[in-house]
């Protein structure tokens, strides 16, 4: 008992000096800028995206245009594309299948069907194949 | 400073660090007094997203083209209540779906002609929900209203049956002919099965009156958005307040029931154990085989949209995850919904809590839950919190009660 009280009182006392830091904290995460431009796994390939919902909400469904370049910025023309995502840490997918329905030139493909139902970290994987050089790249997301 | 000194402390020690402690508290406490919203700027979003202030304008239905037509609304008003409707002239919508249950019966699995299969799902903010039934095996509110209509077990009906009710009653016709156009003088399959969509159609316009209004959590949230510290106090209780931060914290409620209906209407196996008697129900694995059958589905030639936007049927995930997977319902208006679980399996909130908490392994799939390992107390106040979300519908009265 009488450790169980010692125990409670510090932590209280912890907790009350600890709130402003984790204030300061969230503040600072809030504002952190997100990458603009992912290079996939083996530096192959520089990805990007736009999202028809901006800021991308949860439980909407909506879509992307992911652009793809070359190491030496050209655009990657006509190549194969697969996107997943899921969230690593509930270890489950997304609640909708999203594909690539179209290649619109200049190296942007529509990617339709993509949805959020949770917030938290999402992590998207896009796979890039232009016939020659198969690799992928991981986007990570906070909503 | 105080430190950790080993169970040697004695009782004296203690209580100077409690005397250190109180004073420390008596001096802070009137700041905290002034800045009682100990919510962080991430956990103001978070509450910011729950509320009903931020649930957008009902998103038009563009397959239903009376959607929005307040005759027809009228029509389904009163075909909702109409017991005509089935088979043994005693069963209507408002049998399950009652409104003073805020649209649900009490009972764990719903009773018409027979049992159904299921648990009676409230319609209140259903017109917002891609997905329709536990399992979603409908994916608009105007397809979903025709299924029990043909069910044995509910209204045990046929659509020859509805269309004949429509012909022959010299108010509905008209109403339906002022809707729809004329009815086809020469009723064969094609015809019967569009007006028998088009009872779908009036009946949906209808429910999508029925929404939620704000209750004491949103008005506690625009105290907290506003920094109102005497309305947050009068608002919620110490007990109330906990519960809301277990609620968006170690809860993890938010992770299903998120957004401001608490709802991210999405399929979860959340282990819930089989009904006594029944096979382990295999949910959404089933429904979304259904729903992309479905001849009155996104894609069917009953869809009024001019370019169908059918993304959420075209993108639909399926496969071997979904198996013992159901819909995340609402949890505004508790009050009126027990029993809970997709065949009333858990009688009260507590006990749903405490399914929760206990989170056991499922009977067929994956269950996604963790233990939360929340004491009885941290449970009650989730208990106390869930209550404040409970509100009268913002639906004028006369949508609640049978038509004049």
């Amino acid at each position: 008992m009488v450790t169980r009280l010692h125990e409670f009182l510090i932590a209280t006392l912890l907790f009350s000096l600890a709130t402003p830091a984790i204030t300061i904290a969230d503040e600072h995460r809030d504002s952190a800028e997100r990458p603009a431009k992912w290079l996939s796994e083996s530096g192959a390939y520089t990805v990007s995206f736009t999202s028809s919902v901006q800021p991308i909400e949860i439980n909407r469904i909506h879509e992307w245009i992911v652009h793809i370049e070359t190491e030496e910025g050209d655009p990657v023309e006509n190549a194969e594309i697969t996107i997943e995502g899921g969230m690593p840490a509930h270890n489950h997918g997304m609640p909708t299948a999203p594909r690539v329905t179209e290649y619109l030139g200049d190296g942007d493909y529509r990617a339709k069907g993509l949805r959020f139902h949770m917030q938290g970290e999402w992590q998207i994987t896009i796979g890039i194949d232009d016939g020659s050089v198969s690799d992928s790249v991981i986007i990570n997301l906070q909503l | 400073m105080i430190r950790w000194r080993g169970k040697s402390a004695t009782i004296a020690t203690i209580a100077t660090e409690a005397a250190v402690l109180a004073a420390i508290v008596c001096v802070t406490a009137p700041l905290h007094a002034a800045e009682p919203e100990s919510w962080t700027a991430r956990e103001i979003d978070m509450l910011r997203s729950l509320s009903l202030d931020n649930l957008e304008p009902l998103p038009a239905d563009t397959s239903n083209a009376v959607a929005d037509d307040p005759v027809a609304a009228d029509f389904g008003h009163e075909l909702f209540f109409d017991t005509r409707l089935s088979s043994n002239g005693g069963i209507a919508c408002a049998t399950c779906h009652q409104p003073e249950r805020r649209f649900t019966d009490g009972l764990q699995k719903g009773v018409a002609i027979g049992t159904s299969k299921r648990n009676t799902p409230s319609i209140v903010g259903a017109a917002y929900s891609p997905w329709l039934y536990w399992d979603g095996r409908r994916d608009s509110l105007w397809s979903q209203a025709l299924a029990p209509l043909e069910d044995t077990a509910e209204h045990g009906s046929s659509r020859e049956q509805i269309v004949q009710v429509i012909a022959t009653d010299p108010s509905y016709r008209a109403t339906y002919e002022s809707l729809f156009g004329p009815l086809p003088d020469r009723i064969d399959r094609d015809a019967i099965d569009r007006v028998f969509a088009n009872i779908g159609k009036a009946i949906a316009a209808y429910e999508r009156l029925l929404l939620p209004a704000p209750s004491r959590f949103d008005r506690y949230v625009e105290a907290v958005v506003t920094g109102d510290v005497q309305a947050q106090a009068e608002m919620f209780s110490a007990e109330e307040v906990n519960g809301l931060r277990l609620y968006i914290g170690a809860a993890n409620c938010t992770q299903c029931h998120n957004g401001p209906l608490l709802t991210n209407n999405e399929f979860h196996n959340t282990g819930v154990i089989a009904f006594p008697g029944d096979v382990p129900d295999k949910g959404r694995v089933t429904g979304v085989r259904e729903v992309l059958n479905n001849p009155f589905n996104c894609r069917s030639e009953f869809n009024d949209a001019a370019n169908a936007d059918c993304a959420e049927l075209e993108f639909v995930r399926t496969g071997p995850e979904l198996v013992g997977s159901f819909r995340t319902p609402s949890l505004r208006n508790l009050e009126f919904t027990a029993p809970f679980m997709h065949k009333g399996q858990l009688g009260t909130l507590a006990d749903v809590l405490r399914h929760y908490n206990d989170a056991p392994p499922a009977m067929i799939g994956h269950s996604e839950l963790a233990p939360l390992k929340l004491s009885h107390r941290e449970l009650q106040d989730l208990e106390a919190f869930l209550h404040t979300l409970d509100a009268p519908l913002k639906t004028a009265v006369e949508w609640l009660q049978p038509p004049d």
